[in-house]
């Protein structure tokens, strides 16, 4: 019975049970630290409207441009004072539409294949590759473009119509670097469909062909978009390939096989070299940020959109 | 002859259905081949530039510097001094000394001097690693009739001096020193800062926070934050870190620094620019850990009077805790390889000295290769081969890390 | 501050009037019952009539959903729990629970018993104070030898009795018990209920079981609920008495319809 007795000495019972709150000090602290921490992020995003809008508005407002000029005409040559917009637009577009002309046939392919056709053997071999290849720096697919794309083009193509610094290899290496990107999106969104669905179509004496097209992909529509969006996203931010690649210099042209100049490429070689605060260059970098910052955010708002508003109900 | 019963009004198309299933099928199949097949020529195309012949034309031939045979790479620190004294200007051979006295250097280094002051390689010509190992004799043919003088040599580009030599201006002699430990230096900042925010974040988020339209917000904000391309990190880091907070992050409030030569682009800026990039990757991770931990371990011990914290602290966390480091390794593998934001913050050209304190000057391994894939000359593509070698190197132990340290913690749950 | 309880009543706890709420949907209604200290009380019922709904109020876990409140009280020792200056923490450190799934932590056998006393500010000898929890709970002989092993390597029986040790060890009025033995097999079973009978000597014990004979063998007080009307789904108690009555004579037809197995 002694353990019985030491126990009983452990908390006396009294009748003064008290169930009052206690301050526990400590516990308030860390709730507020923990707060905090959670309130951080907003503080960046802050950050980033107010600076890249802020020095963007410094840059509308200096002497030497004009927003209509900005628009309407197509030469970006700081020093003679011509700030158009469109060379550096239409060389992102150029060699986004390129590398999404890889990517999403090749990557939906692949989601496709993994999802109804592999075995799992295959699949051990394939997911890690297409791991390797999303987690591969992008300075590396950059100098891959310039050493091996750009030599395969010209030979292919012959040396007078491929540039050395040309939109089409750093366009279709980009399609090769966001393709494992759309691939697990999209396989995802394959994997979410419920086998009974298949079943039913099995069941009826479709082929596998018919039942991954017209039956899956179509359940799947919505994630399906989001991929893509996703993908165009980050193609349009994607800056060390086109830097290295694509060229030096922005270039009014929807020619693919010239040197051109993208946005982020722009913004790279800018902030590169001698760069004085307050300069032209300086804020042309935030209000070029700036657009890129709000195209981005737009299609990654509207792909979280078609997810949650067309997210397809299986039961 | 089999007669197949074909119900009225179907047509028989199963052998049409069946062709054309299996050429979609080729077609799936050949696309991800594609993805193998690029995978492939991006190694060797790398391996191709970092290993080959280079020729190249010395000053002075470095065979007429032999002391008694002894070659001039094997000769000793004294016989190198001795050597410099008395072919450089006094003048130039004092400031040697200044800059650092020649008992503290190494041989290496005494030899290297030699090398870089007195032999003056200028290279000719470089060769990837297939033309060197095809077209070797074509290539000598070529050297001996048109640089007779030139020296034929085949370069591992990649070799261990590679890693221990800091950035010089010299190809034949450019390391990546100064690169590795800029890197190193800039990730120990990403994870201070990123880290500790991105863990008490989570834990915000999964433990404490309750269904109303802040946290809402907040959990939007982090996803959307997750999706910024990464050179808007880098503009924001050079407006707030460089240029608003410069006195802090050039240290010159602590008066550490030379004020003519100070200015924020420091490694302390590069590794805050970077964990803000990291932030959102830590977070979700690290959410997704927590969500992991099952309801039952909580109900335990909040049943046992335990407090919200010490269930957090001495409960949840542990049991989060491979996710969340397997999340964190994630994320540094992700700042290693960065580029875009550190160039725009950290802009340095050359930078040839080891950082020494947060306020140093810097430059990281895919900024080095970055500088060296955008000059014009072979040797220095096929120093950023190497480069790319030693960064994939890294990468590859990082993530092999991470998926050890993943493995070994489930089995043990 | 003045505490007003009389912690030597002989009811530890008695509700009253008590509503519990799922946001807007009324899970549980109008309960009025009293716990008797020392005893074991169970409370019986067909699935779904909010017996564990029921029992998580009495120690304020039904918290942890969110969107669950209360109409009513619930007094400990003359004090209502629910209180607006009532730390929901102390009352889990005088109200204990064990769970129907068992669920020790994962740390040793030792440390976890050793944490729990150790966050209530235990300064006094450790091995005494897990030896004696572990043999109240009729564990120690089985575990003795390996007390640094982890608690999850115990059979399921082990497990759910290391679960009523880490309870006890910090002495608390009363132990709620939520179908402690539905996932354990018959002989672990009747372990836990010879254990029951013993701990009862120095604690309160409310049980909520779906298996009569359990109630029948182990309890001194049942407790019958059921959903009170037709179509409404809201559970109450219709019937509270001592055990025997309510298994040889039960007043309410529905309770007589239950415990002879007629439906349930």
């Amino acid at each position: 019975m002694t353990e019985l007795s030491l126990q009983n000495n452990v908390k006396k019972k009294t009748s003064g049970i008290n169930l009052r709150r206690k301050p526990r000090w400590g516990e308030v602290i860390i709730q507020a630290l923990l707060f905090f921490s959670g309130f951080f992020s907003i503080f960046v995003t802050i950050g980033i409207v107010y600076e890249l809008g802020k020095e963007a508005l410094l840059f509308f407002q200096m002497p030497e441009v004009s927003i209509l000029e900005s628009l309407t005409t197509t030469k970006w040559q700081p020093h003679t004072g011509n700030f158009a917009i469109w060379p550096l637009v239409t060389s992102t577009l150029l060699t986004t539409v390129l590398a999404m002309l890889i990517a999403i046939p090749l990557g939906m392919s692949v989601a496709v294949y993994l999802s109804e056709y592999a075995n799992p053997r295959v699949r051990n071999i394939l997911k890690p590759i297409l791991e390797v290849l999303a987690g591969i720096p992008t300075i590396v697919y950059g100098y891959f473009a310039l050493t091996f794309m750009t030599p395969l083009l010209r030979d292919i193509l012959g040396k007078d119509v491929v540039q050395i610094y040309n939109t089409a290899s750093a366009g279709l290496v980009m399609g090769i670097l966001i393709l494992p990107l759309i691939s697990s999106i999209t396989e995802d969104a394959l994997s979410a469909v419920p086998r009974s669905l298949r079943e039913a179509a099995y069941g009826i004496g479709a082929t596998k062909l018919e039942v991954a097209l017209q039956v899956v992909v179509p359940a799947a529509l919505s994630g399906i978009a989001a991929a893509i969006i996703v993908g165009i996203s980050r193609a349009i931010g994607e800056t060390m390939i086109v830097a290295v690649a694509a060229g030096a210099g922005p270039n009014f042209t929807l020619n693919p096989f010239v040197g051109a100049e993208t946005i982020t490429g722009h913004i790279v070689r800018i902030s590169g070299g001698d760069l004085s605060y307050d300069s032209v260059d300086y804020n042309s970098i935030f209000a070029l940020g700036l657009l890129l910052f709000i195209v981005t955010l737009t299609l990654n708002i509207i792909s979280q959109a078609i997810v949650r508003r067309f997210r397809e109900v299986y039961e | 002859m089999k007669e197949k019963a074909v119900v009225q009004g179907f047509a028989d198309n199963l052998d049409v259905r069946s062709r054309r299933g299996v050429l979609w099928h080729m077609f799936f199949q050949a696309s991800t081949v594609v993805g193998i097949v690029t995978l492939i020529a991006l190694m060797l195309n790398i391996m191709n530039g970092a290993f080959g012949y280079v020729a190249y034309e010395a000053k002075v031939d470095p065979d007429t510097l032999a002391v008694d045979g002894t070659p001039v790479k094997n000769q000793s620190k004294e016989q190198l001094v001795a050597l410099l004294r008395s072919t450089l200007s006094s003048g130039a051979f004092n400031k040697l000394e200044k800059d650092k006295p020649f008992e503290a250097r190494s041989q290496q280094e005494v030899y290297q001097l030699v090398i870089d002051r007195i032999i003056q390689p200028q290279i000719v010509e470089v060769w990837s690693l297939w033309s060197s190992l095809t077209q070797r004799d074509e290539i000598r043919a070529t050297i001996a009739k048109d640089h007779p003088g030139a020296e034929l040599d085949f370069v591992s580009w990649l070799n261990p001096n590679f890693v221990k030599r800091p950035q010089t201006s010299e190809p034949l002699t450019a390391g990546v020193r100064t690169a590795i430990l800029g890197s190193l230096w800039t990730i120990l900042f990403t994870i201070l800062l990123a880290f500790p925010i991105g863990v008490g974040a989570a834990i915000y988020l999964e433990e404490y926070a309750s269904d109303n339209w802040l946290n809402r917000v907040i959990q939007t904000n982090i996803n959307n934050l997750a999706g910024v391309p990464s050179i808007i990190y880098g503009i924001l880091g050079l407006a707030i870190f460089v240029r608003t907070l410069e006195p802090l992050t050039s240290g010159a409030i602590f008066g550490l620094v030379d004020p003519t030569t100070a200015n924020g682009r420091t490694v302390l800026s590069g590794g805050l620019t970077l964990g803000l990039l990291v932030l959102p990757i830590i977070i979700i991770n690290a959410q997704e850990a927590i969500r992991a931990v099952p309801r039952s371990l909580r109900n335990a011990s909040l049943a046992v009077g335990a407090t919200k914290w010490q269930t957090v602290w001495s409960h949840v966390l542990p049991t989060a805790l491979p996710g969340i480091l397997t999340g964190t390794i994630l994320a540094i593998s992700r700042a290693i390889g960065e580029t875009a934001p550190l160039v725009v913050v950290g802009a340095s050209t050359a930078i040839s000295f080891d950082p020494s304190s947060p306020f140093s000057k810097f430059t990281t391994l895919p900024m080095q290769i970055y500088q060296w894939t955008s000059r014009p000359q072979d040797e220095f593509r096929s120093l950023a081969a190497a480069a790319i070698l030693v960064l994939l190197v890294l990468l590859l132990s990082l993530n092999a890390f991470a998926i050890l340290l993943r493995n070994r913690f489930s089995r043990r749950m | 501050m003045t505490t007003t309880n009389n912690s030597d009543s002989q009811y530890v706890m008695e509700t009253h009037n008590l509503d519990i709420y799922y946001g807007s949907f009324k899970a549980v209604t109008n309960v009025n019952m009293k716990v008797e200290r020392n005893k074991v009380t169970a409370i019986i019922g067909p699935s779904g009539c909010g017996k564990s709904t029921l029992l998580r109020a009495f120690n304020r876990m039904n918290e942890l959903y969110a969107g669950t409140s209360i109409k009513g009280q619930v007094m400990f020792y003359g004090e209502d729990i629910y209180a607006r200056d009532v730390d929901p923490v102390e009352v889990r450190y005088r109200i204990g629970m064990v769970f129907q799934k068992p669920n020790p932590f994962p740390k040793s056998i030792y440390e976890n018993i050793a944490w729990t006393a150790r966050i209530h500010g235990y300064k006094g000898k450790m091995d005494e104070l897990v030896e004696g929890a572990l043999r109240q709970a009729a564990l120690w002989d089985e575990v003795k030898d390996k007390l640094h092993q982890s608690g999850l390597s115990l059979s399921g029986g082990q497990q759910q009795r290391l679960c009523i040790a880490r309870a006890i060890s910090i002495k608390p009025e009363v132990i709620l018990m939520d179908e402690p033995a539905s996932a354990l097999d018959p002989i672990a079973t009747l372990k836990i209920e010879e254990l029951m009978q013993e701990l009862k000597k120095d604690y309160t014990i409310v049980i909520v079981t779906h298996n009569m004979q359990q109630a029948a063998r182990a309890s001194d007080y049942t407790a019958m609920m059921m959903l009170s009307v037709e179509g409404e789904r809201s559970g109450t108690v219709i019937e509270f008495d001592v055990t025997n009555r309510i298994f040889t004579n039960p007043r309410d037809r529905r309770t007589e319809d239950y415990v002879t197995g007629r439906f349930g």
